[in-house]
C-alpha cells in the first residue's frame, strides 16, 4: 500500500490521481481470531489498530454489521476538546487530545485535525465563576484555559447576538488547543493503518449471537458464519445492551436516546471557532466546516430510541438556538439533519473495563463524548484487551462504580441517563 | 411527529409531554438490601422493541400516563392512566387497567 507523502500526491497528478491503490482489502472472515472487536465505528478501528501497533498483536478482526464508519462516526459535530473536570476524565481526554495532536502524522493520512479553540459562552456572574473553576483546574492539570471578557470575544467573533439577547453574554471560557476533524477521515485513517497491521475488517457482517462455554465466549454467531475467538472487545454504542444480553448478561446502567446533529447550506468563512452555550433551557454547539456548512446540534430527542432519525420539536428548538446567539444565520437553509444512538450512561461517563466473562471486554456508555474520546479510547481499550488488565487512567471506568458510591458525574444531573447531554 | 392518545385530553403532539422512563422499574422496600437498589435505581434493560414507559402530559393536563411505544418505530400500541383511582374519579374515556 502507497504511503502518502507530498511526493506521492504529485507523481499521481502526472497520471491523473488514477493510480491509488485500494485503501484497506475486503477479507472473508476466517473461522478463527485472536481478537475480535465488534463494531468497526471509530473505537472499534482505532482499537485495532493500538492493538497492533502498540502490542503487537496479530490475528485480528473488526466485525461491522452495516459499512465502516456508518454509525455515529458519520452522525456527530466533530467536536474534540479536553475541557472536563472529574478526576479521571480530566486525564483521560487530555491524554485523548495529545494523541489527536499528532494523529494525522501517526496514521499517515490527513484527519484535518483543526485546533481553532472551543469558545463556552456565559451568560451569569455564576457561570463564569463555575468555567473559572474548571479552567483553573485544567490549568492546573497540564492543560489550557484561558479567559475571554467581552471586549476580546466581540474581537474574536464579531457577529455573535452581543446586543438584544434575553441573556446577556458576557465572557467566555476557551481552550484554545480544541478544536475538530474531519470524521470520515478519522475511520478510513484507522481502518487504513488497522488493515496494514493486518487486520480484518468484515463489513456487512452482523453478529446475531454469542456461544459461551465455562465462563467464556467461545464462537460468535454471524450473517456471514460461525466465528471462533479467543478475545471480544464490543465497541457497539447504542447497542452495547443488545450485545451484552446475547452474552447473556442481563442489564447495563446504559439507556440508548437519539441525538441529532444539522448543516446548513455552504456559506463564506465567517465562524473561525467552535461556539457552544448553555443557557436558560438551552444547550448549542456550532462550527463551520471546511466546506462552508454550518454544522450544529443541541439536546437529546429526549425520549429512548433505537431509530436513526430524529424528531421535528428538537428541529424548532435548535433553530431557535442557533437564531438567538446567531442571528445572522436566520435565512441561511438547512440542508441535512440526521441522529445517532447514543449510549446515554447512569452518571455520563463511559466504561472501558472487564466483563463477567473473562475473555469479553466493553466499551461502550460514551453519551455526547464519543468522538473527541476516540484515539485514547482505543489506546486504552486496546491495552485493556492486550494485558487483560485495565490501565490506572481507566480503572474507574469499570460498571462497578455505581455500587462503589464512586459515580463520575460531571454534569451533577443523577442516576437518569437523558439529563447527561 | 409521534401522537400520544391522552386519556384525559384526546390526541397531542409529543411535544405537549414530557418523557418519563422506563415504567417496569420497580423500587424494593425501603429497607431492602443495596444490591437491590443499585439494580433498580442503575440497571435498565433498555428495550429495542415494545416497552413500557412514562410521559407526563406536562403542558396539558399534567397527569402521567403509562404508554406502550416501540423504540425502533415510535407507534404507539397503548396509553393508560398511571394512577387508576384518578381516572375513575375524572370519568377519562378509557378505564384503568388494574385498581389503584
Amino acid at each position: 500500500m502507497t504511503r502518502f507523502s507530498a511526493w506521492s500526491v504529485f507523481k499521481a497528478g502526472l497520471s491523473g490521481q488514477k493510480n491509488w491503490d485500494r485503501q484497506w482489502r475486503d477479507p472473508e472472515p476466517r473461522p478463527e481470531y485472536d481478537v475480535v472487536i465488534v463494531g468497526a465505528g471509530l473505537h472499534g478501528l482505532a482499537t485495532a489498530y493500538y492493538l497492533g501497533k502498540n502490542h503487537g498483536a496479530k490475528n485480528i478482526a473488526v466485525l461491522e454489521k452495516g459499512w465502516l464508519g456508518g454509525g455515529n462516526a458519520g452522525r456527530n459535530t466533530t467536536i474534540i476538546r479536553s475541557n472536563y473536570m472529574m478526576p479521571g476524565n480530566r486525564q483521560f481526554y487530555e491524554h485523548s487530545l495529545k494523541l489527536w495532536e499528532n494523529l494525522s502524522h501517526d496514521l499517515n493520512y490527513n484527519v484535518m485535525f483543526s485546533q481553532r479553540a472551543h469558545v463556552s459562552l456565559f451568560h451569569s456572574p455564576a457561570a463564569r465563576d463555575a468555567a473559572a473553576r474548571r479552567y483553573n483546574l485544567m490549568r492546573l492539570t497540564g492543560s489550557d484555559g484561558e479567559f475571554w471578557d467581552l471586549a476580546r470575544l466581540k474581537k474574536e467573533i464579531p457577529h455573535l447576538n452581543y446586543n438584544h439577547a434575553r441573556f446577556p453574554i458576557i465572557g467566555a471560557a476557551v481552550q484554545p488547543r480544541a478544536g475538530n476533524a474531519r470524521h470520515d477521515a478519522v475511520a478510513w485513517g484507522y481502518a487504513r493503518g488497522a488493515d496494514r497491521q493486518g487486520v480484518d475488517i468484515i463489513q456487512n457482517c452482523e453478529v446475531t449471537g454469542m456461544e459461551r462455554e465455562g465462563g467464556k465466549v467461545v464462537s460468535l454467531q454471524t450473517s456471514r458464519g460461525s466465528i471462533g475467538v479467543k478475545k471480544v472487545g464490543l465497541a457497539v454504542a447504542g447497542n452495547s445492551s443488545r450485545l451484552w444480553q446475547m452474552a447473556g448478561l442481563g442489564r447495563l446502567p446504559i439507556e440508548t436516546h437519539l441525538l441529532q446533529a444539522f448543516v446548513s447550506e455552504p456559506i463564506k468563512p465567517m465562524l473561525d471557532q467552535v461556539v457552544v452555550y448553555g443557557v436558560g433551557g438551552a444547550h448549542f454547539y456550532i462550527s463551520q466546516s471546511d466546506k462552508g456548512g454550518m454544522v450544529f446540534g443541541g439536546d437529546l430527542d429526549w425520549y429512548k430510541s433505537y431509530a436513526q432519525r430524529g424528531n421535528l420539536p428538537l428541529v424548532q428548538d435548535v433553530s431557535e438556538c442557533t437564531t438567538a446567539i446567531l442571528p445572522c444565520l436566520s435565512r441561511v437553509r438547512l440542508l441535512r439533519h440526521w441522529a445517532g444512538l447514543m449510549d446515554m450512561s447512569m452518571d455520563g461517563s463511559p466504561f472501558i473495563c472487564k466483563t463477567p466473562l473473562g475473555n469479553l471486554y466493553l466499551n461502550a456508555g460514551w453519551n455526547y463524548g464519543g468522538f473527541k474520546a476516540t484515539p485514547a479510547s482505543g489506546w486504552y481499550f486496546a491495552d485493556l484487551i492486550a494485558n487483560d488488565r485495565p490501565d490506572p487512567t481507566i480503572g474507574h471506568f469499570d460498571l462497578n462504580r455505581f455500587s462503589r458510591g464512586a459515580n463520575i458525574d460531571e454534569r451533577g444531573a443523577g442516576p437518569d441517563p437523558k439529563l447527561h447531554g | 411527529m409521534i401522537r400520544i392518545d391522552c386519556p384525559y385530553c384526546g390526541e397531542r403532539d409529543h411535544a405537549e409531554f414530557s418523557y418519563g422512563g422506563d415504567a417496569t422499574v420497580e423500587y424494593p422496600a425501603l429497607d431492602a438490601p443495596a444490591e437491590e437498589w443499585h439494580d433498580a435505581v442503575f440497571l435498565r434493560e433498555n428495550v429495542r422493541g415494545v416497552q413500557r414507559e412514562t410521559w407526563h402530559h406536562v403542558n396539558g393536563c399534567r397527569m402521567w400516563l403509562i404508554v406502550e411505544r416501540d423504540t425502533v418505530t415510535h407507534e404507539i400500541h397503548s396509553v393508560q392512566p398511571a394512577h387508576g383511582g384518578m381516572a375513575r374519579s375524572l370519568n377519562a374515556h378509557r378505564g384503568p387497567e388494574k385498581p389503584e
